[in-house]
């Protein structure tokens, strides 16, 4: 699998650090119990399509949200998420 | 179908070994059973099998997607131990190991368990610490564990490398004498016989794709490639695939994520390895099969996969890690390699439940621990199944456990989906 860094180009996934589903929502710090339990436990895992979160440890270290397909391992769209994503957009 | 004994085997071997049946019949499914079971692997095969031998439920159908052993009862490294700390965790593996000592003789297939130890190295005094309390809890669940220090791990691996100059010195290990390798292939095969002999019917090519339901949403049977068949109660084994399974019947999120692990296989080798070790300071676990292979892995690749193979970087990790152990198998060829889609819970503990829907039963969540459970997590869900309640060895591995603070969290590691 090589994922493509929007700073750093095409790199083997040996670099980069794996962060879990990207659409699971962080809930407010008062909402319920449930919300919160759901929120760190409960995932879809779906088979295909898949946006995750990725680390490029050990090149740039930018967090990524990437799109895969947990079948193929086909890597889609890569963007920068958090700072730098509104560096790039600013 | 004739017991397999010396007579059977003389007796064929005479008729030129053309009088041999399959092991199982190739049934065709019928309108309706009393219980389905959802998966022809391990778990579920063994739990057809406890079904019929210890609540005599005996109208039974397993359903399997594939063929019977082509999922990950058939690719795992087949080490088997029960050296857990918690209390939710030790008893039930116990009962496992307890089952697998008598599991040749029972089921009248040699699954070829042999009890070589299991020797968990530790790489520094805290390492050494952290083992000495997981010993001593084990002792206390009546486990048996012996602690070893550098000379005695040297000893009863003479081709570990235990020098100082190693680069993670070993400073000594947890050893569960009792625990060690089974056949695979054998358990696989071996608990489907027993559960055909007993009247179970086995349908292999059979996929299900949907869920029959009531009035009340209460499940009533399943939808196949194969038609409509219809149960009292439906049990899902499935594994790596439970999450699809369960999204059929309306559950669209689990404390479960799916991902890939390897494992690897060499070229055979005269006997150099007559245990089970594993590294401390980084993950691999090696034995050699009786075929003369070395049989070993490491971590999951560490990403949701469906796809039955993994990248390279974990070859290269797995591979440093053995010379690390055993620089003496530098040279060694690597046979094959293969990628298992394992149920990745979030807490590295199983579920063996009621519900959570009516009439619907759920095994799942074995990381890549699953292989040693396979006769105690039939054996339990047989249970839960036929009486509607978990028995005492399964009570903790709920559905509920992760939203109700009950999780059961052997590395004290928090809510990740890799633990082991």
């Amino acid at each position: 699998m090589r994922i493509t860094c929007p700073i750093c180009g095409e790199r083997s996934v040996a670099e980069f650090t794996y962060g879990g589903d990207a659409t699971v929502e962080r809930p407010a710090l008062d909402a319920s119990v449930e919300d919160w339990s759901a929120a760190v436990y409960d995932r879809e895992n779906p088979r295909g399509a898949h946006v995750e979160y990725w680390q490029h440890g050990m090149g740039c270290r930018a967090w990524l949200k990437v799109e895969r397909d947990t079948v193929t391992h086909k890597i889609g769209a890569v963007t920068l998420v958090g700072r730098h994503a509104n560096e790039e957009a600013s | 179908m004739a017991e397999y004994s010396v007579f059977s085997l003389i007796g064929n071997a005479l008729r030129g070994n053309r009088g041999w049946k399959p092991a199982w019949r190739a049934a065709a499914p019928k309108p309706d059973y009393d219980v389905i079971i959802v998966g022809g692997g391990g778990h579920g095969l063994a739990t057809a099998y406890y079904l019929a031998k210890e609540h005599g439920i005996t109208n039974v159908a397993v359903l399997e997607r594939g063929y019977v052993g082509g999922g990950n009862v058939g690719r795992n490294t087949t080490i088997v131990r029960s050296n857990y700390m918690l209390p939710g965790n030790s008893y039930f593996y116990e009962w496992s190991v307890k089952l697998w000592e008598e599991l040749s003789r029972d089921l009248n297939y040699n699954v070829m368990f042999s009890q070589r130890g299991v020797l968990n190295l530790a790489h520094s005094p805290p390492q050494m610490d952290a083992f000495a309390r997981r010993g001593n809890a084990m002792r206390l669940a009546g486990i048996d564990a012996d602690l070893l220090d550098t000379k005695q791990v040297a000893d009863f691996v003479p081709d570990l490398d235990c020098s100082p100059q190693a680069r993670f010195p070993v400073a000594g290990g947890l050893l569960q004498r009792r625990g060690g390798t089974a056949r695979h292939d054998a358990v696989a095969w071996g608990f489907a016989r027993g559960a055909d002999r007993r009247g179970v019917d086995i349908i292999e090519n059979c996929e299900v794709t949907g869920f029959l339901r009531d009035g009340d949403g209460a499940i009533t049977g399943v939808e196949t490639t194969r038609g409509e068949i219809r149960a009292g109660k439906v049990g899902v084994a499935v594994a790596g695939s439970t999450g699809e399974v369960m999204r059929r019947a309306g559950i669209d999120r689990l404390p479960i994520e799916s991902h890939v692990l390897q494992a690897f296989v060499s070229e055979p080798l005269k006997p150099v390895l007559d245990t089970v070790v594993t590294f401390g300071a980084g993950h691999l676990y090696v034995s050699q099969s009786d075929k003369g292979g070395l049989v070993f892995g490491g971590d999951i690749d560490g990403y949701n996969s469906y796809a039955q193979r993994g990248n390279l970087p974990v070859v290269e990790d797995v591979a440093s890690l053995l010379l690390t152990m055993f620089p003496n198998y530098g040279r060694l060829k690597l046979l094959r390699s293969w990628g298992g889609i394992m149920d990745m819970s979030m807490d590295g503990s199983p579920i063996i439940t009621t519900g959570p829907l009516p009439g619907l039963y759920l095994n799942a969540g074995w990381c890549y621990g699953g292989f040693k459970a396979t006769p105690a997590s039939g054996w339990c869900f047989a249970w839960t199944i036929a009486k509607d309640a978990p028995h005492d060895l399964n009570a903790a591995y709920t559905l509920d456990r992760f939203h109700t603070a009950r999780v059961i969290d052997e590395r004290g590691a928090g809510p990740v989906p890799w633990h082991h």
